[in-house]
């Protein structure tokens, strides 16, 4: 990067590109072409920056400003104010929320002070389209270094010394798994990436996948040499074309450099990695299914053992790791398995990406040291609940996870701790809920998503979970009773013992977990019909402020059913059992006379 | 399986062999296979999967059990400009199903529904890892976010919407 003087890094993730972050890098470059400026200034389209919420983003180095929510019309501005006289656009730059004082620096964001980049340290930072940059920060160096001086065991062991866990959810320890996988002898072996990212609100190894491609194929082809395989394949998900074109393009780049193919390094090693594409299925992201999709079938899982391991892809000794699990695994090498530990915690040593997104300030992506509190994540990284609303829930670990409360704030977070609160880590997805969103509604909407998702395998996932559904549907209509709450709970517990796979043995958590920590919420629902947060439709009813009313009869003669009656110039009245809660009269009252109760 | 029959276009039907043989025939390769298929045909009727079963030398019945188990590859023409809505739950949180009954509303389709003129369809995705920019809405490539029910309207005017 040398010959330039400075960087324009524009976030070219799928987030920022849907609000015309391509636009940007086409008019900085078009300026910069204007201004006779492009030999000394570099634009590079990066990935993402992790800070959503406000993107576009524009981050000018070396000086480390940081523009945010960037419009193609801006460009102009910043090239002639920031870059020509050296006078910041002001206007664009990050605004504390808590001092109101513009921050010209990212370093002293709080979104970014507590945060830890191992896995996401390329991303926002260089060209994924690139290979050159990945070299220029130490990129390909950890396989040149396990294939010059070490053996297959020996990279096992670092592996194993670090304590990596698992990040696609299970936090099995990657070191032990790829040990099974380097046991088994078969003349083929196959590394297999899982990049299906199932869990909706959860977009890391997408990110990852976008910006920085080459640091996954660098571990797959470190992994190939610890278990002894030379195929590798990554299963991505269709709905992620601009990573999808990324990886290919890294993958043709790292064929050209000798860095996949035969004899890597000069060495007799040889590996090279494949594509292919889920098609929409959420059980595909559990292992065996996606091996079975890889094979072309439908995405079904099957019981283990056996593990992919010893019969896997092919019915070869297989492993499969996740994306984030895998961008550790070049850090690792070089820096030993010792430094990684003592990051994190005992337990769950190292960092951990997690997407804060709903109703939380700072949407993004974020990487943090385990054993980091919700209460840090939420508020000081995530600036708080949106709005100024009251905060009452944090999701986590998807539609296997469940609901965390204030009372949980104060946990550290790992894989272990979360187990024990009653959700999991899941890919790290972190949905937060303020005082507007009701829990046996949260909790029906998960089951919505498993019901759909089934793959209908198993009896207890395909039918019980219709049944939880249906169960929470009666919930929120008003008409259920005490007894369906205990009946949700006993066929929770029936379901997670005996569902096939991953998916149905965790459907249930959204709703114990509900039950668990809003126990009131319910009670509200079957007994009082009640519904705090105003969401379950069928328990709100239309009243009519008699104070207010003017009796002007614009509401009786807009509503479709003839719900409303009342004379002239005197207090109406809605009939509840003939409104049909459509919302007419409330938006034609010009008086405020109508609520929702 | 659809009732009416298709007739499919020749050199369509050409361009699917072509892909077949690009794959090497092989029945592993049949999401592939499909992939490219609803890139050509827009969609997978009964008559597609038939040549598919043919070239990759499998019962029709496995094609037909992978395309309707993977949620991406529809029977259903999709409309000229496809929306779609996330119903994943950052979107979800952020009100997504009070946009998607606004769309429902308006265009008086159902879920997984073309209209009659076969301009708009209306289909839900599972989280496009545009979480930020919650709600999100696609109609076809074109991304809009955090869409409001009040929105809706204007959305479907840009694609000549008439109420
Ligand atoms: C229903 C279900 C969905 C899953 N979805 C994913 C996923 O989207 N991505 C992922 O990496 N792992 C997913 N997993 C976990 C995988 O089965 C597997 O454990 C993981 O890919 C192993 O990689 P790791 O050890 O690096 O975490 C899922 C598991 C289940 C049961
Ligand atoms: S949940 Fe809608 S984009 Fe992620």
């Amino acid at each position: 990067m040398a010959k330039y003087s400075m960087h324009l890094l524009v976030c070219g993730g799928t987030g920022c590109r849907s609000a015309h972050s391509a636009k940007i890098t086409e008019n900085f470059k078009n300026e910069l072409d204007a201004s006779n400026l492009s030999e000394t200034i570099q634009v590079i389209e990066t990935g993402c920056f992790g800070f959503c919420e406000k993107g576009p983003i524009v981050k000018i180095m070396p000086d480390n400003t940081f523009y945010t929510q960037v419009k193609p019309e801006d460009i102009k501005e910043i090239v002639a104010e920031h870059l020509i006289k050296g006078r910041k656009v002001t206007r664009l730059l990050y605004i504390d929320p808590e001092k109101k004082e513009k921050i010209e620096d990212s370093k002293h964001m709080g979104f970014y002070r507590k945060q830890l980049r191992i896995a996401l340290r390329n991303c926002g930072f260089i060209d994924p389209e690139n290979i050159d940059e990945y070299i220029a920060r130490e990129g390909y160096e950890a396989l040149g270094r396990c294939l010059a001086e070490m053996t297959p065991q020996d990279v096992i062991n670092i592996v194993k010394e670090s304590g990596l866990r698992g990040r696609g959810g299970g936090g099995f320890p990657t070191g032990l798994k790829w040990e099974f996988a380097s046991k088994y002898q078969a003349d083929q072996k196959y590394v297999v990436c899982n990049a299906d990212e199932g869990d909706p609100g959860a977009f890391m190894d997408r990110s990852i996948l976008e910006g920085d491609p080459h640091s996954v194929i660098e571990a797959m082809a470190i992994c190939g040499y610890a278990i002894g395989a030379t195929k590798g394949l990554v299963y991505i998900r269709a709905e992620y074309p601009l990573a999808i074109k990324r990886l290919q393009i890294a993958i043709k780049q790292a064929r050209e450099y000798g860095l996949l193919g035969k004899n890597i390094l000069g060495s007799n090693f040889e590996f090279d990695i494949e594509l292919r594409y889920g098609a929409g299925a959420f059980v595909c992201g559990e292992e065996t299914a996606l091996i079975h999709s890889m094979e072309g079938l439908r995405g079904e899982p099957t019981v283990k053992p056996p593990f992919p391991a010893e019969s896997g892809y092919w019915g070869k000794p297989t492993n499969v790791n996740n994306v984030e699990t895998f961008a550790n695994i070049p850090v690792i090498i070089l820096k030993g398995g010792k430094w990684f530990r003592s990051i994190g915690t005992e337990k769950s040593p190292g960092t951990k990406v997690f997407a804060l997104a709903g109703k939380i300030n700072n949407v993004g992506l974020i990487e943090v040291p385990m054993g980091i509190t919700l209460r840090e994540v939420i508020f000081e990284i995530g600036g708080g609940i949106k709005d100024g609303k009251k905060f009452k829930a944090v999701q986590t670990g998807g539609p296997s996870g469940g609901c965390l409360t204030e009372k949980h704030l104060d946990t550290p977070i790992e894989f272990d701790t979360l187990i024990a609160a009653g959700s999991m880590m899941g890919s790290g997805g972190m949905i937060v809920m303020d005082e507007d969103d009701c829990m046996v509604a949260v909790a029906k909407f998960y089951l919505e998503f498993t019901v759909e998702e089934s793959c209908g395998k198993c009896a207890p996932c395909r039918i019980g979970n219709k049944r939880l559904h249906e169960t929470l549907e009666k919930i929120c209509k008003g008409n259920g009773t005490r007894e369906d709450i205990e009946l949700l709970q006993n066929m929770s517990r029936v379901i997670k013992d005996t569902a096939l796979c991953g998916l149905g043995q965790t459907s249930p958590n959204p709703v114990l977990s509900t039950i668990d920590n809003f126990w009131d919420e319910y009670i509200e629902h079957v007994d009082q019909k009640k519904c705090r947060a105003g969401v379950c439709k069928d328990l709100m009813q239309y009243v009519i402020r008699a104070e207010n009313c003017v009796g002007c009869t614009a509401c009786a003669r807009v509503c479709p059913v003839g719900a409303i009656s009342g004379e002239r110039k005197s207090v109406h009245k809605i009939d509840p059992a003939i409104c049909i809660k459509c919302g007419a009269c409330i938006e034609k009252c010009k008086f405020d006379a109508i609520f929702i109760q | 399986m659809a009732e009416s029959r298709v007739a499919l276009k020749r050199s369509e039907v050409e361009q699917l062999k072509a892909v077949c043989r690009e794959f090497n025939n092989d029945p592993g390769e049949l999401i592939n296979v499909l992939h490219k298929a609803q890139g050509i045909f827009g969609y997978l009727p009964a008559e597609v999967q038939e040549v598919v079963a043919q070239e990759l030398n499998i019962p029709v019945a496995k094609v037909y059990g992978v395309v309707t188990f993977y949620s991406f590859f529809t029977m259903i023409p999709r409309g000229q400009y496809p929306i779609s809505l996330c119903t994943g739950t950052a979107c979800y949180v952020r009100g997504a199903d009070k946009v998607l009954d606004e769309f429902k509303r308006l265009l008086k389709l159902d879920v997984g529904e073309t209209s009659a003129d076969g301009k708009f369809s209306l289909n839900c995705l599972r989280c496009v890892g545009a979480c930020g920019l919650a709600p999100v809405v696609l109609v076809g490539e074109k991304t809009y976010g955090r869409v409001s029910p009040d929105q809706v309207r204007e959305i479907l005017k840009e694609y000549g919407y008439e109420v």
